[in-house]
């Protein structure tokens, strides 16, 4: 059954390839493509929506009823309000047509975050209103004036790394909501996708081994909750048993002025990519509470110490593209 | 792996982190700009139908309209549910206790409206206003069923541009539009529309008979009566309302002959003139010679709900599927529901009957036994005072109205059993009904054949469209007195009368028209044009007009495939010409005079295989353009200093150089191309 059902998948892929290969405006299977890319009449397509259909039919008893009692006058309405429902129809087109995606600018996310996608166009002398891009269930609307914009819409993401830009629907349903105009979109952009972030225990350091805490294990405002990768010897085992659940003695890092070191050599004992992302966590934790901070890569390569957005980013950057 | 990134790149980056949005959701809930709309387009509504709903529920429809309005702007939300239902099953409990039945198109109509309203008291997301804004559309045109008069589709068709108003707010605008701008898209995209609307009027086919059973127009007029009693007509006297409009091939007829005949009445039974028996009327027409002039003309006749049609004395044939009488009136199986046109001839000079069959001379002569017996007196004296000259009698009975004190009067005293005699001897006031009715009673009584004749007599002459408009205010009644050798010669006794007491609306003798009334009706009768092209146009465009749409190309009759190919034909010409029109670009907006010289010149060399690439500099392309085209190298040259210096040595380029310049590109020409 399953193997029938994959022979079945393989030869819809490739009839649908052939398809493709044959109409190639069957923008689904297009493959990325350069920017600028132009909305023209071969990729805008149109269909009504529930609603257009749902007033064709009205449409239809209105004429079936005209011509029925000899009503000239209601004829004439009901043609004149059918002519204007076509109208509507290249109304919707036109607001799509000579449209241009001229620049993509992804901003930066760690994985799992929405990631801000800048779309820049060129409205090609029209103004161009209510605008909506569909990416992955999400809708977004904008307008652009007569000499083009710029819209953000976010992107979600999964995995770090350099990720392809997914296909995205621009359509719009103007002036009426009757008919929806839409055109698919593939372009040939890649956003760099930071590793995700676990929030986790500060990094070990140095000092931290063997001194004794002033405070005890009482004191609640140091302990917080365990995450995975802590070292077991932080434990709080006796606030954890009151607690039922296990806390951590937390370490008073805002003593701790001299750069942090995160060395990847660290965080053995734990899989590569909560590595990763624990490391990114400690950058962004660092960044964000504006510490200088010493990244160290598995290649031994070290970034730092320094504290701005440049160190930052680079530092992100290299962890996104670890292999 | 490059991560060094330029810092202002990467602050570019920062800022469109920080630009992000939780994106704004397609907007399901009904905004107040919206709901405004959409407020507006069901007051248009209520107001299409205002005029035949009850009183009571256009006053409480207009005030839940209200209502849901201001407590819409104050709160949001729906009227309570229970309120909601209590309305629903009220509204068709009092609909059915008010009508009787919920069916038929007043009670189906008022139902609609009321429903429409109650709607509009649960939206709140924009499904259901574009539900509501659909359900206008049929609502707007259910009001047409009523009248289709040309103001009434006018108001209807602008009812449309709120509704479209209301569809365009629901759309996911960023920015809130003005009000006035709301009304634009959809405005130009109506006006865009008529063409295709035309085209869909005019060759969408017909059907010739209904799929079902569809509900004659009531509103007509019932205009002339076949039955004629003293005071019957008085209410149709008063009437400005359009009876039917005519169009004549040639010149109109001179005033004193537009006598539209209508149906002619035999029989009196004392009190009231009808048409008597069918023996009479029915069979082939008397015959009828013809001398002069005969008369084409065509008839546009409003909806009457009546059997026979109107013609000018006397017709020759029957035309708008009627069939002559053998009184020569115009009669038709169906009555007239719709407004209809038709044409006929007409015969103004004639011998109508020069033989008079015994029966017809019988009937007559008929007249009721016991009553009016001073008139039956002073008719039997005329007989015996002027013998068997029967024309004299009739200038005896003429001469009576002249002179023995008669008054034209609308609001003629009531008459008793004796009615003509009451009349004749006693009131002495009245208008054509009294005067037609004595007068046939009269000759008849002096055994000279006679009948009463109801129509139309007069109307306003159009001058410059060329009609005769004749309104219900025309309907007059007269007689017809048969003599031997002549026929049946028409005479009109109330024209002779010479003191008016009250006038009316003017189908006095001959005198009714244009110089009677006021300029207001004089300006209403002019621009009665419009009206008359509306009927005859639109609501006259039935099947059979539109079968003969093409004859004047020489297709006398279009079938029905025909006229749908015809109808495909249109729509793919209209919609190409759409499509294109919609594929259009906007060209590329000169920014001065100098560009605009320039963009012509670049035009020019493109011609000739030279066109400026998107990456070129002015200098790079004239240079390029003179290796191209080395026979106008001076010319070029000239041109291409000129722009550099006029584009680049000034901030703003001075007028008259640019001027030259513009002629310079002009006058150029591209000599010598070697292709």
């Amino acid at each position: 059954m399953t193997l029938f059902n994959a022979a079945h998948a393989l030869r819809w892929t490739a009839w649908l390839e052939r398809a493709e290969r044959r109409l190639p405006a069957l923008t689904r299977l297009r493959q990325p493509e350069p920017l600028p890319v132009e909305l023209h009449r071969r990729r805008i397509y149109i269909l009504p929506t529930a609603s257009g259909v749902g007033f064709g039919v009205l449409l239809a008893v209105m004429l079936v009823g005209a011509l029925n009692y000899q009503n000239n006058a209601a004829l004439l309405l009901t043609c004149l309000l059918g002519a204007t429902v076509i109208n509507s129809m290249l109304s919707a087109f036109r607001a799509l047509h000579g449209l241009r995606i001229t620049r993509i600018q992804a901003g930066h996310a760690c994985a799992g975050e929405p990631l801000a996608l800048q779309l820049e166009f060129d409205a090609g002398g029209r103004a161009r209103h209510a605008l909506c891009l569909d990416l992955d269930d999400a809708t977004h609307a904008f307008s652009l004036d007569t000499r083009g914009g710029e819209t953000t819409l976010a992107m979600p993401t999964e995995r770090r790394g350099w990720n392809r830009v997914p296909r995205m629907r621009i359509s719009s349903t103007l002036p009426f909501g009757l008919f929806r105009a839409w055109s698919w979109i593939t372009p040939d952009h890649e956003a760099l996708v930071y590793p995700r972030t676990l929030a986790g225990p500060p990094p070990p350091s140095d000092q931290d081994d063997g001194v004794q805490r002033t405070h005890g294990d009482e004191d609640y405002a140091q302990l917080r909750e365990y995450h995975f990768g802590d070292p077991l010897k932080r434990v709080a085992w006796k606030a954890s048993a009151r607690h039922d659940r296990l806390l951590i003695r937390e370490l008073d890092s805002a003593a701790h002025d001299a750069p942090q070191r995160f060395d990847w050599a660290m965080l053995h004992g734990l899989d590569r990519e909560t590595r990763i992302s624990r490391l990114a966590g400690w950058v962004r934790e660092a960044h964000a509470a504006g510490r200088a901070w010493t990244l160290v890569l598995p290649d031994a390569r070290v970034l730092g110490p320094e504290a701005d957005n440049a160190h930052y980013h680079r530092c992100m950057t290299a962890l996104a593209l670890l292999p | 792996m490059n991560i060094a990134y330029a810092s202002s790149e990467r602050q570019a980056l920062a800022a469109a982190d920080e630009r992000i949005t939780p994106p704004p959701e397609i907007k399901d809930r009904l905004d107040l700009r919206a709901f405004d709309l959409l407020c507006l387009t069901v007051a248009c509504v209520l107001a299409a139908h205002i005029a035949h709903l009850p009183p009571w529920l256009a006053a409480a429809l207009s005030g839940l309209l209200l209502l849901r309005w201001l407590q819409r702007r104050t709160q949001r939300g729906q009227i309570p549910r229970l309120a909601r239902i209590a309305l629903v099953v009220a509204l068709p409990v009092a609909i059915v206790t008010t009508y009787g039945s919920p069916f038929g198109r007043t009670p189906g109509s008022a139902l609609a409206v009321g429903l429409l309203v109650l709607k509009l008291l649960e939206s709140e997301r924009a499904r259901d206003a574009r539900m509501a804004v659909g359900f206008c559309c049929f609502v707007l045109m259910s009001a047409l069923l009523f009248t289709q008069s040309l103001p009434m589709t006018l108001l209807v068709a602008l009812a449309l541009l709120p509704g479209f108003a209301c569809l365009r707010a629901l759309q996911p605008d960023a920015q809130p539009r003005r009000y006035a701008r709301a009304f634009a898209p959809g405005a130009w995209l109506l006006l865009a529309a008529m063409p295709l609307a035309l085209l869909g009027f005019v060759f969408v086919p017909r059907l010739a008979t209904p799929l079902w059973g569809a509900p004659g127009a009531d509103n007509a007029r019932t205009g002339v009566s076949d039955h004629m009693a003293p005071g019957d007509l008085a209410d149709l006297l008063i009437d400005d309302s359009v009876a039917m409009r005519v169009g004549f091939d040639g010149t109109p007829p001179p005033k004193a002959e537009r006598y539209f005949r209508g149906v002619v009445l035999w029989y009196f039974d004392g009190r009231a003139w009808v048409p008597g028996v069918a023996g009479i009327r029915n069979g082939t027409p008397q015959p009828l010679h013809a001398h002069g002039p005969v008369v084409g003309y065509d008839v546009t006749l409003e909806p009457t709900k009546r059997h026979w049609l109107f013609a000018l004395d006397m017709p020759l044939d029957a035309g708008g599927g009627a069939t002559l009488d053998a009184d020569r009136t115009l009669r038709r199986d169906k009555p007239v529901d719709n407004t209809i046109t038709y044409h006929v001839d007409s015969a103004l000079q004639y011998v109508l009957a020069p033989e008079l069959d015994p029966r017809l001379h019988r009937a007559a002569l008929e007249i009721p036994q016991g009553y009016d017996p001073r008139a039956q007196a002073l008719a039997e004296s005329w007989r015996k005072r002027y013998g068997s000259d029967d024309a004299a009698i009739v200038r005896a009975a003429l001469d009576l109205f002249r002179d023995g004190g008669f008054a034209y009067n609308l609001a003629a005293p009531p008459l008793g059993r004796d009615s003509i005699d009451d009349f004749l001897f006693g009131t002495k006031q009245g208008y054509c009904e009294h005067y037609a009715g004595a007068f046939t009673f009269l000759m008849r009584a002096a055994g000279v054949p006679a009948r009463v004749v109801a129509g139309y007599h007069g109307g306003f002459w159009n001058d410059y469209a060329h009609y005769l408009l004749v309104r219900q205010s025309d309907a007059h009644a007269w007689s017809e007195v048969w003599l031997r050798g002549r026929g049946w010669v028409r005479v009109d006794p109330t024209a002779v009368v010479r003191r008016v007491i009250s006038a009316g609306g003017g189908a006095i003798g001959s005198g009714s028209g244009d110089e009677a009334g006021n300029w207001l009706t004089g300006l209403r009768d002019r621009l009665d044009i419009v009206n008359r092209l509306w009927d005859r146009g639109v609501v006259g465009f039935n099947a059979l007009r539109q079968s003969e749409l093409l004859a004047p190309f020489g297709i006398p009759h279009l079938e029905w495939g025909q006229l749908a190919i015809a109808l495909a034909t249109g729509i793919v010409v209209i919609l190409g010409i759409g499509m294109l029109a919609a594929l259009r670009r906007p060209s590329v907006r000169p920014r001065d005079a100098l560009e605009a010289a320039q963009l012509r010149l670049q035009a020019k060399l493109a011609r000739h295989g030279c066109a400026r690439a998107a990456h070129e500099g002015p200098r790079d392309f004239f240079a390029r353009c003179m290796l191209a085209l080395p026979h106008s190298r001076v010319e070029l040259n000239a041109l291409a200093e000129a722009y550099m210096s006029l584009r680049y040595g000034h901030s703003a380029p001075p007028a008259e150089p640019v001027r030259n310049y513009s002629r310079a590109v002009r006058a150029f020409r591209i000599r010598g191309v070697v292709k």
